[in-house]
């Protein structure tokens, strides 16, 4: 029973946390909030590629490091809490775990390799308007294997190299691979809640696409969100801890009425709580991280309530940590806005809350059906 | 991240379900109103409790000077969680086993207290906490009952609430102001005493859920004999902190009506065109439920993985039981309301689940005060986990009778 990192993923988070401490401070995230660069920063990219993050979970025979998800996780916890302004979920949860799942051997030696060295940036490109995806909203269209139509915003447009389309193909949804370094590509930078993860509008005019897997795409595509969900989520809990740990040491600094303001109970409770919801998100999130690392069946389950309680987690964190500053924290300067739009920011990629919730109810119905825990 | 035992704790997982198997007492002998604290139900605990001592079940965490089996904290909770997947797990030796004898033992050492403890391993005697008072609820220091000294003996006069078990109990432990002329947490002494001894009456409680489980005890001129002190004089506080510690470890993995059979029952509950689980509020809803159940339930596993490396479990238990207490109001509120108009009887026989949400209902204010209130439990939070500045003490250097009490 190890209901924690163990040693050695330990030592690989204060490793990673020094590391990020120096190359990721918040300037970097504010800096392409403010528009340097393509929607990231690509020096803290190359800082990040070198140090083989990219490789954390995909296997050797694909040019991978293959430590595992609980280590990627442990990196994303990392990068979450240093609110990194880099393409690696897009490229590393998203894009290569597509090619995992649902990549043929050509596919996954032709790119993972790719996205280990940096020298490629992969991205996932789904959306096309508001409202959650369904089949009947996607206009993109594959015909005798070219695409064209439009997706925005598509999160590291601008970044990527490769992306992962969703498309209305001749059976329906599928997932096909682009090259957007291609012609008949036109890529748009977009404006976004938090422009330290840029993004961009798709335009896709009769480019050669290759397929994804097989069958109903809208199924594989949340197959792969699924395990986005779990990395993802500690990102969320890497932020919300932060939040947390600004708020309170802001509220032993700031004094009022002649007393440090954390000693008030109603800022006291107020971070109680901010504790309480990050505590269920963390429990959820090490649940779901075992789920993905021993491949069990308690994985739609467990990765859906880690994203349920960690997007619900960092918004309290975030928003209750502007509460705590006060005024400076809703000035451009303070650093809690930073923190504000990236919890939204994740929230969303990967679909909101409201879309996770019921999928999480509509898999506990499921198994109560198959009688597994009732 | 691994949810599996360790091979030694596998090994000792499968002897004591084994040994569980084989020795369980029949539990089809209790009918639905033989719950706790009914005769049939207590018999069945002590009867359980004698099997486990004769085995060495009985308190395995125990170094044997105590006449404990020495065995580790991670393997006791090994065999309590098997209890409970057996359905195994009774609260009447708790108090004694958990929090009131290993207190005297670790602030006493004569013959008369080591005396104690056999016959409550054994499920002979059964202890009740003689702490609370009507006028001091979360501040636990601020006990009135006064203890006077009387040549070898002590003369304790005041009242104590809240007192669970009381009512069935042979021995209690009560803490009392031996000096109100220094500072709260210094004038108080922890004594045990027989509940039978003179002067000693216990009276039920009716809660506003209609039951009565916890009790007032009120101590007229009860004589209690010097050598029954616990630890030295003065030294009352320092032993309610030691058993308050154990409480809260033990309230925060609550068990009951859980998303299960809040589905179960919403499926069946018509609404529009099919049944209430079709509503997306009440789905929503649900998952935020969920995740906070699961949160509880894996907050185990983080207590085993302390015990397991030696470690104690923190004070972020707390969250645990914050979320377990308001988590029950939450979802009785919820089961309540989908009956709609319906959802007014609580008639066993008519409501839904035979009443057992509409119980949980009128239950739940008492889980959220119990054992720390929600409010207290924040404290700790905000002071041992991150750290925040202490509440201020106006009463802290003053001497006992000279704070003021209102009414």
């Amino acid at each position: 029973m190890n209901f924690d990192f163990t040693d050695d993923q330990k030592s690989l988070k204060e490793e990673a946390r020094r590391f990020l401490t120096d190359a990721s401070p918040l300037s970097a995230a504010r800096g392409v909030l403010e528009g340097e660069g393509d929607g990231y920063d690509a020096r803290l990219w190359a800082r990040i590629v070198e140090q083989g993050w990219c490789g954390a979970a995909i296997p050797e025979t694909y040019g991978g490091y293959a430590m595992g998800y609980v280590e990627l996780c442990a990196l994303a916890e990392e990068l979450g809490r240093a609110i990194s302004p880099v393409p690696f979920a897009s490229s590393v949860y998203q894009f290569a775990e597509s090619l995992m799942l649902g990549g043929s051997e050509a596919q996954k030696q032709a790119l993972l390799p790719g996205v280990v060295t940096g020298e490629m940036v992969g991205t996932v490109a789904t959306t096309e308007g508001p409202g959650e995806i369904a089949a009947g909203r996607i206009n993109a269209r594959v015909a005798n294997g070219r695409l064209s139509g439009t997706k925005l915003p598509v999160v590291d447009g601008l970044a990527a190299t490769h992306a992962v389309v969703l498309a209305q193909g001749d059976d329906g949804p599928g997932l096909y691979i682009a090259d957007l370094v291609s012609d008949g590509v036109m890529r748009e930078a977009v404006a976004t809640i938090d422009p330290s993860r840029g993004a961009a509008r798709l335009t896709f005019d009769d480019v050669p696409v290759e397929p994804l897997g097989a069958g109903d795409g809208i199924a594989l595509l949340a197959r792969i969100e699924e395990r986005a969900a779990v990395m993802i989520a500690f990102e969320q809990i890497g932020g919300a801890d932060r939040c947390l740990e600004m708020a309170r040491d802001y509220a032993l600094e700031r004094y009022a009425f002649g007393r440090q303001i954390g000693s008030y109970q109603a800022i006291k409770h107020k971070l109680a709580d901010v504790f309480t919801r990050n505590a269920v998100a963390r429990s959820n999130a090490y649940y779901a991280a075992w789920a993905l690392s021993t491949d069990s069946g308690e994985l739609p389950v467990a990765a859906a309530a880690a994203r349920v309680a960690a997007s619900s987690a960092y918004w309290l964190a975030s928003k209750e940590a502007i509460q705590v500053f006060g005024g400076i924290g809703v000035t451009w300067e303070a650093d809690n806005h930073l923190f504000y739009r990236r919890a939204r920011h994740l929230q969303l990629v990967l679909g909101s809350p409201s879309t996770w919730k019921r999928r999480l109810v509509d898999r506990l119905e499921g198994r109560l059906a198959a009688g597994e825990l009732a | 991240m691994n949810f599996d035992d360790s091979p030694e704790e596998a090994a000792y997982r499968l002897k004591v379900r084994a040994w569980i198997a084989a020795n369980k007492p029949d539990l089809s002998v209790l009918g639905p109103e033989d719950r706790v604290w009914t005769e049939p139900h207590k018999d069945l605990a002590t009867r359980w409790q004698v099997i486990k001592a004769a085995s060495g079940y009985a308190c395995i965490g125990w170094p044997t000077a105590w006449g404990g089996s020495g065995g580790t904290a991670i393997e006791e909770a090994i065999f309590n969680q098997e209890e409970q997947t057996a359905g195994l797990r009774f609260s009447y030796f708790v108090t004694g086993l958990h929090m009131l004898l290993p207190a005297v033992l670790k602030f006493n050492d004569d013959d008369a207290s080591r005396a104690l403890v056999p016959p409550a391993v054994r499920g002979d005697t059964i202890w009740c906490q003689l702490f609370s008072e009507p006028a001091g609820g979360s501040d636990s220091a601020g006990l009135r009952t006064r203890a006077v000294e009387d040549g070898d003996d002590w003369i304790v006069t005041g009242q104590k609430v809240w007192n669970s078990g009381a009512q069935i109990a042979d021995y209690g432990m009560v803490v009392t102001r031996t000096d109100p002329t220094v500072p709260k947490h210094k004038g108080l002494t922890a004594f045990w005493l027989r509940m039978d001894t003179p002067g000693v009456e216990v009276r039920p409680i009716k809660m506003m859920s209609g039951d009565a489980e916890l009790n007032e005890v009120f101590l007229s001129d009860v004589r209690i004999s010097d050598s029954q002190r616990v630890g030295a004089v003065g030294d009352g506080w320092a032993v309610i902190i030691f058993t308050l510690m154990n409480e809260r470890a033990a309230l925060g993995s609550g068990s009951g009506l859980s998303w299960r059979e809040l589905i179960a029952m919403a499926r069946n509950t018509p609404a529009g065109e099919g049944s209430a689980m079709d509503d997306p509020a009440f789905r929503e809803w649900l998952a935020d439920y969920y995740v906070d159940a699961e949160a509880i339930r894996l907050q185990t596993f983080r207590n085993l993985s302390a015990l397991s490396k030696g470690e104690a479990p923190g004070p972020e238990g707390s969250a645990g039981k914050l979320l377990w207490a308001n988590g029950a109001q939450d979802l009785s509120s919820r089961a309540v309301d989908l009956q709609d108009r319906f959802g007014l009887i609580d008639d066993p026989e008519l409501a839904v689940a035979n009443g057992a949400f509409h119980h949980r209902l009128l239950w739940a204010p008492g889980l959220r005060l119990g054992g720390g209130t929600d409010e207290i439990m924040k404290n700790i939070i905000a002071e041992r986990v991150l750290g925040l500045p202490g509440e201020p003490r106006v009463d802290k250097t003053v001497p006992f009778k000279d704070i003021p009490s209102g009414r």
